[in-house]
């Protein structure tokens, strides 16, 4: 439980600290932020936009700590303001429906990801010296250096432009409503294929090379040489002794790939053109949506946390030593 | 931050071990493969105004033609050389690929060296604040400090470093801290040397590797976040690079009209310098931790190799 809390609080700092950050960068430039963006944005702003800028960014006036809780206060409640590249939705309307389409492109390549990459690691470890070890390594290295978004590119270009298999934008079909019939399920299914296994392609090669690593240390135990002896069949030595406990780092890196994974996948979505929170974020940052591209970041950097402490309940789960101490 | 080089504790031990450090270089695979690539990639950057004098940006005429005699790698839909974009891009994407990742690494070093040293508050701080950073996102981070800030090749690399500092910084204090706890630190405290001199020249010399590694790392992720950020347009638009040649490529629509030759060697080029920097961290890797090395011989699926890898010294480390 100890465990638990800790973390708790060091990801409530971690989003104090990234809320900190969202109400200091605009202030850290000289000159006054709105100001500034007026100058930028050449005058396209009408009165009532320059007003829920001001607002959001808090230089409504006063010293700067009432500044700065005025913005804490309304980012807690989930006030970011009003989008003004798409004036007048508030900007929490215009995340909610994006993010679903980034969770489900980041969850789906992310778990397809680990399982084949640790599944080839506890192989490849096995059979040290193998095919497997000896020839895939330095495949997936070289396929992981490319850059997610020429990948994407790449196979945007094979499997979308020349072969015509798979669709060139969008996460489904023009025309199509949103809905849970089997047809759209399978139009989005279609959409969310190319764009997941670039992602997967590139980030499957540090999976495997983690699993095989930590395996190598795992099969020099003690223990697997006392399975050995003990006659137990390599298969059961192989996955519930030694890959149950080289699997510990891999969930930690899970955790910390994640924000990884939003990353990758937010070129991944320019792309693609798919319509999720990078996609917008990048739409923002060109359209000098200052509000939208603030409320993007922090929900990317709440939703990094959050599955964070989703993996540190399942690592005390999978670990008793962190009970214990 | 200027950093005095560590200066070598005494001369023959140290030399000693360079000279079996690049030996064993020589004889690893994976380092032969991954240093001539960079060194093909190095050569070329720095030949690039001498085979291509003219200004590579120049808009011509003629459009987007595939490669031919005259234009080995074919020209962009402004009738820009790509080969020349290429060339000319290597330098730009190299130079701020090695310095953001040094500087990131210099961070990385010096708050590692504080934490281990210093320990308590300062530690819980630093680490605090590593471990935040290291959190944040950092593909969304680079985006919007990009955003907010000037653009130009001096934001780039900032923003660079401010997004890779924490990486390095975790591994080498972690590394930092076990060599700190070490008697010999103890007995140097006892004699009275100064702080600076225990962290530069007692404990960074022991963990040349892993600084080693980390700065590889660093590197690699610096030019690749590089390249992102000037995929999206937000880089520094004037200079010519491996992640603007992709921009304009993306922009012209290359990919949707199927000019292959416009994309294919920017990113070609990035992934060969990764692969190549990857190569050279493995070795550093397998030649410092024995136990990674390739096994002389394949071991079958009935003699699990668990045996074989508990070598008397390794089993004890």
């Amino acid at each position: 439980m100890g465990f638990i809390l800790r973390r708790l609080g060091f990801y409530l700092i971690a989003f104090w600290a990234s809320i900190t950050l969202n109400f200091m960068l605009p202030r850290l430039m000289p000159g006054d932020p709105v100001t500034r963006m007026l100058s930028r944005s050449q005058q396209r702003l009408d009165p009532q936009q320059i007003e829920s800028l001001q607002r959001l960014l808090g230089v409504e006036g006063g010293p700067w700590w009432q500044e700065y809780f005025g913005y804490l206060g309304r980012v807690l409640t989930g006030d970011f303001g009003v989008s003004i590249s798409r004036f007048p939705t508030p900007v929490s309307d215009v995340i909610a429906a994006q993010l679903p389409w980034t969770l489900l492109l980041g969850g789906v390549s992310l778990v397809i990801a680990v399982i084949i990459g640790n599944l080839l690691g506890i192989l490849a470890a096995w059979r040290r010296g193998g095919i497997l070890d000896s020839v895939t390594p330095p495949l997936l290295v070289f396929i992981g250096s490319f850059p997610y978004f020429w990948l994407a590119m790449g196979a945007l270009y094979v499997f979308g432009v020349t072969l015509g298999w798979s669709p060139l934008r969008h996460a489904f079909s023009v025309g199509m409503t949103p809905s849970w019939d089997l047809a759209f399920i399978a139009d989005v299914a279609s959409h969310v294929l190319l764009p997941a296994l670039s992602i997967v392609l590139v980030s499957i090669g540090g999976w495997m090379l983690g699993m095989r690593n930590t395996m190598i240390t795992t099969n020099a135990e003690d223990y697997i040489l006392m399975a050995e002896a003990k006659g137990l069949r390599p298969r059961r030595i192989m996955f519930n002794y030694a890959a149950r406990n080289a699997l510990l780092p891999s969930v930690t890196n899970i955790g910390m790939s994640l924000g990884f994974i939003v990353g990758g996948a937010l070129l991944t979505e320019v792309v693609f053109a798919y319509p999720g929170v990078g996609y917008q974020l990048l739409a923002a940052v060109q359209g000098l949506d200052y509000p939208l591209m603030q409320g993007l970041f922090l929900t990317i950097t709440a939703a990094v946390l959050l599955a964070n402490l989703l993996v540190d309940l399942v690592y005390v789960r999978l670990d008793p030593r962190v009970r214990v101490s | 931050m200027a950093l005095p080089p560590p200066a070598p504790v005494s001369g023959r031990p140290r030399g000693r071990a360079s000279l079996r450090l690049i030996r064993s270089l020589a004889r690893n695979r994976k380092a032969v493969v991954g240093l001539a690539i960079l060194a093909v990639f190095v050569l070329l950057a720095l030949l690039a105004p001498a085979l291509y004098p003219e200004d590579p940006s120049r808009i011509g005429s003629g459009g987007a033609t595939p490669p031919s005699p005259e234009h080995w790698l074919g020209t962009t839909a402004k009738g820009q050389d790509v080969m020349a974009l290429t060339l000319w891009g290597a330098r730009s994407s190299l130079f701020v690929g090695v310095l953001a990742g040094v500087l990131a690494t210099i961070v990385g070093v010096v708050v590692g060296l504080t934490c281990a040293y210093f320990g308590k508050a300062v530690d819980e701080v630093l680490s605090l604040l590593t471990n935040v950073f290291l959190l944040l996102p950092g593909l969304p981070l680079l985006v919007i400090l990009a955003a907010f800030m000037p653009p130009g090749l001096g934001t780039v690399i900032i923003v660079l470093v401010i997004t890779g500092w924490a990486g390095s910084a975790r591994v080498l204090r972690s590394q930092s801290l076990s060599i700190r706890g070490k008697d010999y630190i103890a007995a140097a405290l006892v004699t009275g040397e100064r702080p600076l001199r225990i962290m530069l020249r007692e404990i960074l010399p022991n963990m040349a590797s892993i600084v080693m590694t980390t700065l590889l790392g660093s590197v690699i992720g610096a030019i690749g976040a590089q390249a992102g950020l000037e995929f999206l347009g937000l880089g520094d638009a004037n200079t010519i690079s491996w992640g603007t040649n992709l921009f304009w490529a993306s922009t012209d629509g290359a990919l949707m009209l199927g000019q292959w030759w416009i994309f294919i060697p920017s990113g070609l080029a990035i992934a060969l310098v990764a692969y190549a920097l990857a190569m050279c961290n493995y070795a550093v890797d397998e030649i410092t931790n024995p136990r990674l090395r390739k096994p002389r011989r394949a071991a079958s699926a009935t003699a699990p190799t668990a045996v074989q890898a508990a070598e008397p010294q390794g089993a004890h480390q």
